[in-house]
């Protein structure tokens, strides 16, 4: 009982959370404060460090494997002198995809996404939480802020660097999370942008797009260079028949199997980075509930999938943006996300703090495998969880806020806003060309010319 | 002889190879102490910006509370002018208490509550304090990690060497949060 007692004075020193603070106890502080003379405190830069280890171990395999492609689409094409002929043809390729991903991959994948920039009038909440959580995590830039039009709830981060990122939120998001949970959905996508998996998953992603683009040119040039081949035999050319075959059946193997491992790789570690995204999320907020509660209104949401989405930059959003067809272990395997009732009962059994130990604790009590926090992050960490703050809320709320959030998205897309005299609100969409319209309610014309359109926001 | 001079050289190498590069994590984690103070200072700044428009919006609504505005007026003008962290840290604290009090009073005010003036200020002063918290959050974690180094073997020594000392924790000492103290059993 006393240790509890300590640790808690800690984390108040610590957190300076209003609380636990009470000087009352008074020979616990002692305890507390030699204590914390001891404790080892993480450094992001740690957790940084383990994660870029684990993205070099992943993309050296991802470059073997398409080496390997380039290898074996060089043999088949230019004869066995051709391998390297066919590495350099593969190393180009990804090259410049990475050089466009890198210069530009962030806005071309806002814009497949279908997201709008928005300024602080038009959701104020969201730009305040996103300060919050900026200055908590202490990011060297405030990143920019987009709104996707979508009534499935969802979120991503993207970009290349903290100083250059940007977060991404839906409208269905906004529409139905409370103050606490868009705080813990936004921490959660800082973290991402804090542990650098924004350009993990950028640079991963392309290499995965290499890997489909190049086994699909082999698969493609076997169907044609066997018709060719043919002939050849037939001329009795080479006489290398049977080498000849083996390459055959090895490029089918490798054409089939190395998206295949590509994606596997790619899946594996989006997945772990999600639950340390969690962590982190937990751990910013002091309060695990708001991520909680958010993941569980996504996870319980009926609207349709979120139309924007592919395989590719699937694991950037906060939740899978697929629906998922069937609940088989298999499912497990290429999933890009942790199923989200197990993050939820991780971060509900974070009872004791909201450090990576406790995460870490919480992980291994729901799951039973090995953790999968970095050992760096897991040095003794006192840190007490925050008090809600908007927890109480009426369900008619929600509903004044869906109302709220659609209204945006209208200003958003350039719909006009009209009040009749008879106080009858009229949203006039963007393709309505006539000047003037009439009140369905009294019947008077109103003027709708475009002079002054509606959230004209850069 | 020389194998001997050699080895004694490799070892001074390695020695002024880890001061230097202890030294560095050390000025390092003080530009990170320092700029997240800096964060704190922009924030409480803008908290004190934020209070004259407060209190005048509420003004006209609020005819018999005199003394809420000038509980509130006198902790921001004794915080605006506080020097050391201690201090800033007391004053800052007693800002928050008048300002919490003066979020119960408005409860009484339902004319003031509809202002639409007043509830995008209301937004922004729960925002602010919210960034004060976490700039707060982050600052004491900075302190507490910078702390432990130069207290900690080996870096102590380049500590003491190069007199780095010690920073304060900001903590914000208000009446309300003492009176509730918390008590964990089990």
């Amino acid at each position: 009982m006393r240790r509890l007692f300590a640790a808690s004075s800690v984390r108040a020193l610590i957190s300076g959370d209003p609380v636990a603070a009470a000087p009352s106890q008074a020979r616990p502080l002692q305890i507390a404060l030699l204590r914390q003379k001891k404790c080892k405190r993480l450094t992001m830069w740690e957790l940084i460090r383990a994660n870029k280890r684990n993205s070099i171990i992943l993309m050296t395999l991802m470059a073997t494997v398409l080496l390997i492609l380039g290898a074996v689409i060089g043999l088949l094409v230019f004869g066995p002198q051709g391998a390297f002929f066919g590495l350099i043809i593969a190393a180009a390729v990804w090259l410049v995809l990475t050089f466009i991903s890198f210069s530009q991959g962030d806005q071309i994948f806002l814009a497949a996404s279908r997201a709008k920039p928005v300024t602080h009038d038009v959701h104020p909440q969201l730009f305040n939480i996103v300060e919050e959580m900026k200055i908590a995590a202490a990011l060297p830039a405030m990143p920019k802020i987009y709104i996707i039009d979508d009534p499935a709830p969802n979120a991503f981060a993207t970009g290349r660097s903290p100083q250059t990122a940007s977060v991404a939120v839906t409208a269905g998001l906004l529409g139905r999370l409370n103050r606490d949970e868009l705080q813990g959905v936004i921490a959660h996508e800082i973290s991402h942008i804090l542990h650098r998996d924004i350009l993990f998953v950028t640079m991963a992603g392309v290499m995965l797009g290499s890997i489909v683009l190049l086994s699909h040119v082999l698969l493609r040039g076997m169907f044609y260079s066997s018709m060719g081949s043919r002939r050849r035999y037939s001329s009795g050319g080479r006489g290398s028949g049977h080498a000849q075959i083996v390459i055959v059946i090895i490029a089918i193997v490798v054409a089939i199997l190395a998206p295949i491992m590509a994606q596997l790789l790619y899946f594996a570690l989006s997945r772990k980075r999600e639950y340390l995204a969690d962590a982190d999320g937990a751990r910013l907020t002091r309060y695990p509930e708001g991520l909680a509660g958010a993941l569980e209104k996504i996870a319980s949401d009926r609207s349709p999938q979120l139309a924007s989405a592919n395989k590719v930059t699937a694991p950037m959003y906060i939740v899978n943006p697929f629906k998922k067809q069937g609940q088989m272990k298999l499912a497990d395997l290429t999933s890009t996300h942790p199923p989200i009732s197990e993050r939820v009962r991780i971060l509900r059994n974070m009872t004791h703090g909201a450090s990576f130990k406790d995460y870490s604790d919480a992980f291994k009590a729901v799951t039973h495998k090995a953790t999968v926090v970095p050992a760096a992050a897991l040095a003794k960490e006192d840190i007490e969880i925050r008090r809600a703050e908007a927890s109480t809320e009426k369900e008619q709320r929600t509903q004044t806020q869906v109302r709220q959030v659609g209204d945006i998205m209208r200003k958003l897309n350039n719909f006009l806003f009209l009040t009749c005299a008879c106080g009858l609100k009229l949203k006039i969409p963007p393709n309505y060309k006539s000047d003037k319209v009439k009140c369905p309610r009294c019947k008077r014309t109103l003027d709708a010319a475009r002079q002054k359109p509606a959230g004209k926001n850069p | 002889m020389i194998p001997a001079l050699i080895v004694v050289v490799v070892i001074l190498v390695l020695i002024i190879g880890a001061i230097i590069a202890i030294y560095n994590a050390l000025v390092r984690l003080r530009n990170q102490v320092d700029n997240s103070w800096s964060q704190i200072d922009v924030q409480l700044k803008r908290r004190h910006d934020l209070i004259p428009n407060l209190v005048e919006t509420a003004k006209g609504y609020m005819k018999h509370e005199r003394e809420t505005f000038e509980a509130i007026t006198k902790a921001r003008s004794q915080a605006m002018g506080a020097k050391t962290v201690s201090d800033a840290a007391k004053a800052e604290g007693a800002l928050g208490d008048a300002l919490s009090k003066f979020m119960l009073v408005v409860e009484n005010y339902p004319d003031l509550k509809a202002n639409q003036n007043f509830l995008s200020l209301q937004e922004e002063l729960t925002a602010t304090e919210n960034r004060i918290a976490f700039a707060r959050q982050n600052y004491n974690d900075q302190v507490l990690f910078f702390n432990n180094k130069i207290q900690m073997f080996p870096s102590n020594i380049i500590a003491g060497m190069f007199s780095f000392t010690k920073r304060d924790f900001f903590e914000l000492e208000s009446e309300a949060e003492r009176e509730t103290p918390k008590v964990s059993f089990s």
